[in-house]
């Protein structure tokens, strides 16, 4: 079985992210980046699928700058098998992402397609669904369990209120909650291993897909502050405050 | 055109998040219709004949329905698309799964979570884990999008008096089943729809303290429990539990927040709080930068003592 897992390039989950002044978006230059948290806990699976025997290989893909091929590598010290790097200079949205994702799966063939449940700069949680509703098979999203058994996939999922589990046909798509694995770090001669592993260069027109979406960001603002707040003494004045100011008790 | 609401429901009564998604459907047109997909949910498609500014209710009734399964949803909603010029829901885990499939059958983009409606064609929405507002303008001919629940005040549950209409459209992929589900069994109530959530961070030091200093306040206020990823990364609490950018988004009256120091990523979960209270021995905590009041003291004596006075 073939697994495929979409990575994506993102600003450092740690880092303090700067609106540009002239309010055209956030300020990247000289921040650091990392894989998106969420796609780091899908590598992890899918590597785990492969030390339990589910899987034979794994193929990282990512979408954006030149510069992502550094997470792919990432991915491949991690454990996966080869990487294929589709290079766009526009910003990678979910639908565009999504059909160049398909176009691979059904290329390679994937049984299991692994995503982030979703990636922490856009905030989106939208490309894995459109991949499986793009290719027509189910999906996992959310995941917290992920249970192969022949040619089905359990996936018990992170709902409102508790935990659900669903049966999927193979092949499907798993998107991965934070509950699914702890990932493990890179190990040196890996990453140096890494280095030497396959690695294709694509573009988008070579999927046929266009990158230009209907979406145009206007601005992007810092979100308002709230009032400076006050520092009470005592917790009898603290519930004072609560009850007869802001009235919230 | 019409716009689509798709109702949060469990088969029994209609969820709340529902009537704050249909406030936002007001800000893009007036002509309102709900869709209700389940199983023996006639009940649901009543209640939601009677919210303000509802005109039409589509009841979707058959198992195909019953758990909400993304791929039948899914092919349910864009089977009828061809009538709405928006269609949206909102952004809980079951809104979050199913309507991408929608905007991917439809070939059209999709806004996640939308924070504000600036007209019928451009909306806010936060991104960053909060940390910046986009506003962001589609020329789809259709928009696909789901809400934010805490940023929209719900309309009024009764009032309305829309005709309910029944498809009798199935849809199914048989590409998924369900399986089973299992609920978190609690008294209090659900973190995101709290009015009041306490929530405790890594200084709380172990679960006990947890069940011996927040659990108690909590429910004498009638609190949800809330909790920092450092309480849950060190096991004191479940992870769904977990307030943050990679846990759930609340926006309750009142945020009580307990020993957390206030990372960014936990912010970017409770900051849209009415009034956020802040205990920490720590004056400089990062948490004291948003909190309305901030009480610098030894939470395992203030808790106690705060718990006796509300």
């Amino acid at each position: 079985m073939k697994a495929l897992v979409a990575v994506k390039r993102v600003i450092d989950y740690n880092v303090k992210v700067r609106v540009k002044a002239d309010n055209s978006g956030v300020d990247l230059s000289n921040t650091k980046m990392s894989i998106n948290p969420f796609d780091e806990i899908a590598v992890e699976e899918a590597v785990r699928l492969k030390e339990a025997g589910v899987i034979d290989e794994i193929i990282v893909a990512s979408i954006g700058p030149k510069e992502s091929q550094e997470q792919i590598r990432a991915a491949l010290a991690l454990g996966a098998d080869r990487g294929v790097l589709v290079v766009s200079d526009e910003k990678p949205y979910p639908l565009q992402v999504a059909k160049i994702l398909k176009s691979i799966a059904e290329t390679e063939g994937t049984d299991i397609i692994l995503l982030g449940k979703q990636a922490i700069d856009d905030d989106n949680n939208q490309t894995g669904q459109m991949l499986a509703a793009l290719m027509g098979i189910g999906q996992g999203t959310f995941a917290s369990e992920v249970k192969v058994e022949g040619d089905k996939v359990n996936v018990t999922r992170e709902i409102d209120g508790g935990l659900q589990t669903v049966a999927l046909a193979l092949p499907a798509v798993i998107t991965t909650d934070l509950r699914l694995n702890e990932p493990r770090y890179a190990k040196l001669p890996n990453i140096m291993k890494a280095k030497k592993k396959p690695l294709d260069e694509k573009t988008p027109a070579d999927f046929g897909v266009d990158m230009t979406s209907k979406q145009e960001i206007i601005k992007v603002v810092p979100p308002a502050d709230r009032k400076a707040g006050i520092t009470v003494g005592s917790v009898d004045e603290l519930v004072d405050k609560l009850r007869n100011e802001a009235k919230v008790i | 055109m019409a716009i689509l609401v798709y109702a949060e429901h469990d088969n029994v009564s209609l969820k709340k998040a529902t009537l704050n998604t249909i406030a936002a459907a007001k800000q893009m047109g007036d002509d309102i219709h709900v869709l209700v997909a389940g199983s023996g949910a006639q009940a649901v498609a009543d209640e939601a004949a009677k919210a303000e500014g509802v005109t039409k209710v589509l009841l979707a009734d058959n198992a195909a329905y019953d758990h909400q399964m993304a791929g039948n949803i899914a092919l349910l909603v864009a089977d009828i698309a061809g009538d709405y010029s928006h269609i949206l829901t909102a952004a809980t885990t079951t809104g979050k799964n199913f309507m991408p499939r929608v905007a991917a059958l439809l070939d059209v983009s999709m806004l996640s979570e939308i924070s504000g409606v600036v007209d019928a064609q451009t909306f806010e929405r936060p991104i960053y884990a909060g940390n910046a507002t986009a506003t962001v303008k589609t020329s789809e001919a259709k928009v696909v999008l789901t809400v934010r629940t805490t940023a929209f005040d719900p309309v009024a549950s009764e009032g309305g008096s829309a005709t309910v209409e029944t498809l009798d459209n199935v849809q199914e992929t048989g590409k998924a089943s369900f399986v089973s589900e299992e609920m978190a069994k609690s008294d209090r109530p659900e973190l995101t729809s709290a009015s009041i959530v306490v929530s405790g961070g890594r200084a709380l030091a172990n679960g006990e303290n947890f069940t011996k200093y927040i659990e108690p306040l909590a429910d004498k206020l009638g609190a949800a429990v809330g909790a920092s990823r450092a309480a849950v990364d060190a096991g004191y609490v479940p992870n769904d539990m977990q307030v943050g950018q990679t846990g759930k988004i609340v926006a309750p009256d009142l945020y009580i927040a307990a020993g957390i120091s206030g990372a960014i990523q936990h912010l970017a979960g409770m900051k849209d709080s009415k009034v956020i209270v802040a205990i920490n021995n720590d004056p400089e905590a990062p948490i004291a930068s948003v909190a309305d009041y901030f009480l610098e003291a030894d939470l395992f004596a203030a808790l106690p003592e705060l718990t006796s006075k509300v």
